[in-house]
């Protein structure tokens, strides 16, 4: 394990990034271009200069920035729902001893398999009554707690909180909510940052509910790219532009917590 | 409360009695009141809608109609003599096959391929990340033009090396082709990681004693890391069935008719979850759509469970 890998091992890994990142990589070739480079017999694989005007075009396609704010504003408002009621729910299954806590747990794990993805047409049923069709509460109180985020937070709350501090609180007379408050919270910040960004990424990239509890006076980024693409004739050249356009600010994020989204994953794996 | 008896005398002299009383209520209802949001939410949210779709798929219920008729098993009846859900459903699965076999294949692979002492190891682990960052629309659109018929690279490389061109969009297999690699090329990486992780939990030792009985790597690889993968092997197979068997966004992206819900211009690569977004929200037969629902999470169910007993069996 100690010595380097030969050239075989680096080359395939090379390849299979490269991979990854090409389809991306093209998204920003074509509209740097224009059109014309897809009849080219061999595409130039160096960007041209041609990018910004049809971003440009994208901004005055569809209503980017409000769906971006749209965007942000959901996914945010679901990543810290699901923080906040997950730390709670996962201190008191890892570290409080209360009767029927097994029962529950073993209720939250199973609710992590059911695809609630199914139950879209009550749903759908129930924003219409209430009105909420259309606006942005529709597509965020349905997200706003997590099963998995219950078990991330207990699997990881279990090791990370000594029980002799919480005693040690309990009996300097501190109550369960400032135990709670300074000593679960402090020692959760990690894995809840993990969890709120996990769990930002997925409500970003949601489709199918939004797509039904929204319209396209009000939509999310996903919602304003599939409009973009909708029509008999799609101008690729704009709508990857607007792909890009949309792409860019999940990529910094990643650029500025791809370390600790790898971290996520892979301590994800060993607990789970 | 033993532990520190005298430290603070003023917080722990009870004052007639009631803050003591205080606190035994506190300790003894606070967890209840820290897991209640996510049951109540989840209740409300999750199950009820879940159940409730039982309740509606027994009607003819229209979308904007209150006067639903009772149909009793009336869709359900209708479904399984349905041409165009059987072949949604086998579209699913074969869609699900081409993504999920190749993909936990190549995971293993780039696992052990990143298991290695690599330079760059942090790179080459969030290169493999990157298109799990993009988002899934985007990567329907770009795979759209790249799968084009007249027009995407895919093709133009095909006729290069003297393949020729592919209908990407109108043969049966080969839509189903495009997106699985969709699929793959969004979530192999992603899985490697998790195997990775696994891998790396394998004690040393193991391999160590296999090499000093002369085990060579390809040996070792299959008699002490497969073994070893075999749980977390299951957990990315049963995820990817849950949420295989619901694919939506690709079919309903990669239309040449863009808007469209018929997956293809005779529905050659229309899921479940596509019929059943159609049957609601086109034909709007909401009862009907509802019964698509439950048929589909009884067919996830199955799948899950018969999946975890084949993957146990072959990873032995």
């Amino acid at each position: 394990m100690t010595r380097r890998p030969g050239f075989l091992v680096y080359g395939l890994l090379v390849a299979f990034v490269l991979g990854s990142a090409f389809p991306i990589y093209w998204s920003f070739l074509v509209p740097s271009h224009g059109n014309d480079i897809l009849t080219d017999k061999v595409p130039p694989l160096l960007p041209g200069g041609n990018f910004f005007s049809n971003a440009q075009q994208v901004l005055d396609t569809i209503p980017f920035w409000h769906a971006l704010l749209n965007s942000v504003i959901v996914s945010g408002s679901v990543a810290l729902s699901v923080v906040i009621f997950s730390t709670l729910a996962g201190f008191a299954f890892a570290k409080l001893a209360f009767r029927g806590s097994n029962v529950l747990f073993v209720l939250v794990v199973l609710t992590m398999a059911v695809p609630t993805q199914l139950g879209i047409i009550p749903l759908y049923m129930a924003m219409a009554d209430f009105g909420w069709a259309g606006h942005l509460q529709a597509v965020i109180v349905p997200n706003l707690v997590s099963a998995f985020g219950v078990f991330w937070m207990r699997q990881y709350l279990a090791d990370a909180v000594p029980s002799e501090l919480i005693e040690a609180a309990r009996s300097d007379g501190c109550s369960m909510i400032r135990v709670f408050w300074h000593v679960a919270v402090p020692a959760a910040r990690p894995a809840a940052a993990m969890l709120g960004l996990f769990t930002f990424m997925q409500s970003w990239n949601d489709f199918l509910w939004p797509l039904i509890a929204l319209d396209q006076n009000n939509p999310t980024i996903q919602l304003a790219l599939e409009q973009l693409q909708a029509g008999y004739y799609v101008n690729y050249a704009l709508v990857l532009a607007g792909t890009t356009l949309a792409t860019i600010p999940i990529f910094l994020l990643f650029v500025a917590v791809g370390r600790q989204l790898v971290a996520g994953i892979m301590q994800g794996a060993v607990k789970g | 409360m033993t532990r520190l008896p005298a430290r603070r005398p003023e917080a722990t002299a009870p004052v007639a009695g009631r803050p003591d009383r205080w606190a035994k209520l506190d300790l003894k209802v606070s967890p209840y009141v820290y897991v209640a949001p996510f049951f109540v939410v989840f209740a409300v949210v999750g199950l009820f809608p879940l159940l409730y779709t039982g309740y509606v798929s027994l009607f003819d219920w229209r979308l904007g109609d209150d006067t639903a008729k009772f149909l009793g098993a009336g869709n359900y009846g209708e479904l399984l003599a349905d041409p165009q859900f059987w072949n949604a459903l086998l579209n699913t699965v074969s869609i699900f096959l081409l993504s999920s076999v190749p993909q936990v294949v190549v995971a293993v692979a780039v696992a052990a391929l990143l298991n290695t002492n690599l330079r760059l190891r942090t790179g080459f682990r969030m290169g493999v990340l990157v298109p799990y960052v993009a988002s899934l629309v985007a990567v329907g659109i770009i795979f759209g033009n790249l799968f084009g018929v007249n027009y995407g690279l895919v093709n133009s490389l095909l006729e290069f090396v003297g393949i020729g061109r592919i209908d990407w969009q109108a043969d049966r297999l080969a839509s189903h082709i495009a997106i699985a690699t969709m699929v793959n090329w969004r979530w192999t990486g992603y899985n490697a990681l998790i195997v990775l992780a696994a891998m790396q939990a394998i004690p040393p030792e193991m391999n160590e004693a296999a090499m000093i009985d002369g085990a060579g790597p390809w040996r070792r690889f299959t008699s002490i890391t497969l073994p070893m993968l075999r749980p977390t092997i299951i957990f990315v197979v049963i995820t990817s069935t849950i949420g295989g068997l619901q694919i939506f966004t690709e079919p309903k992206l990669f239309s040449a008719m863009p808007g469209s819900d018929t997956g293809g211009s005779t529905g050659q690569f229309q899921t479940v979850t596509l019929y059943l977004y159609q049957s609601a929200f086109d034909n709007q037969r909401l009862g009907y759509a509802s019964a698509i629902a439950w048929v589909l999470f009884l067919v996830i169910v199955i799948a899950a469970v018969g999946n975890y007993f084949i993957t146990r069996r072959l990873a032995r």
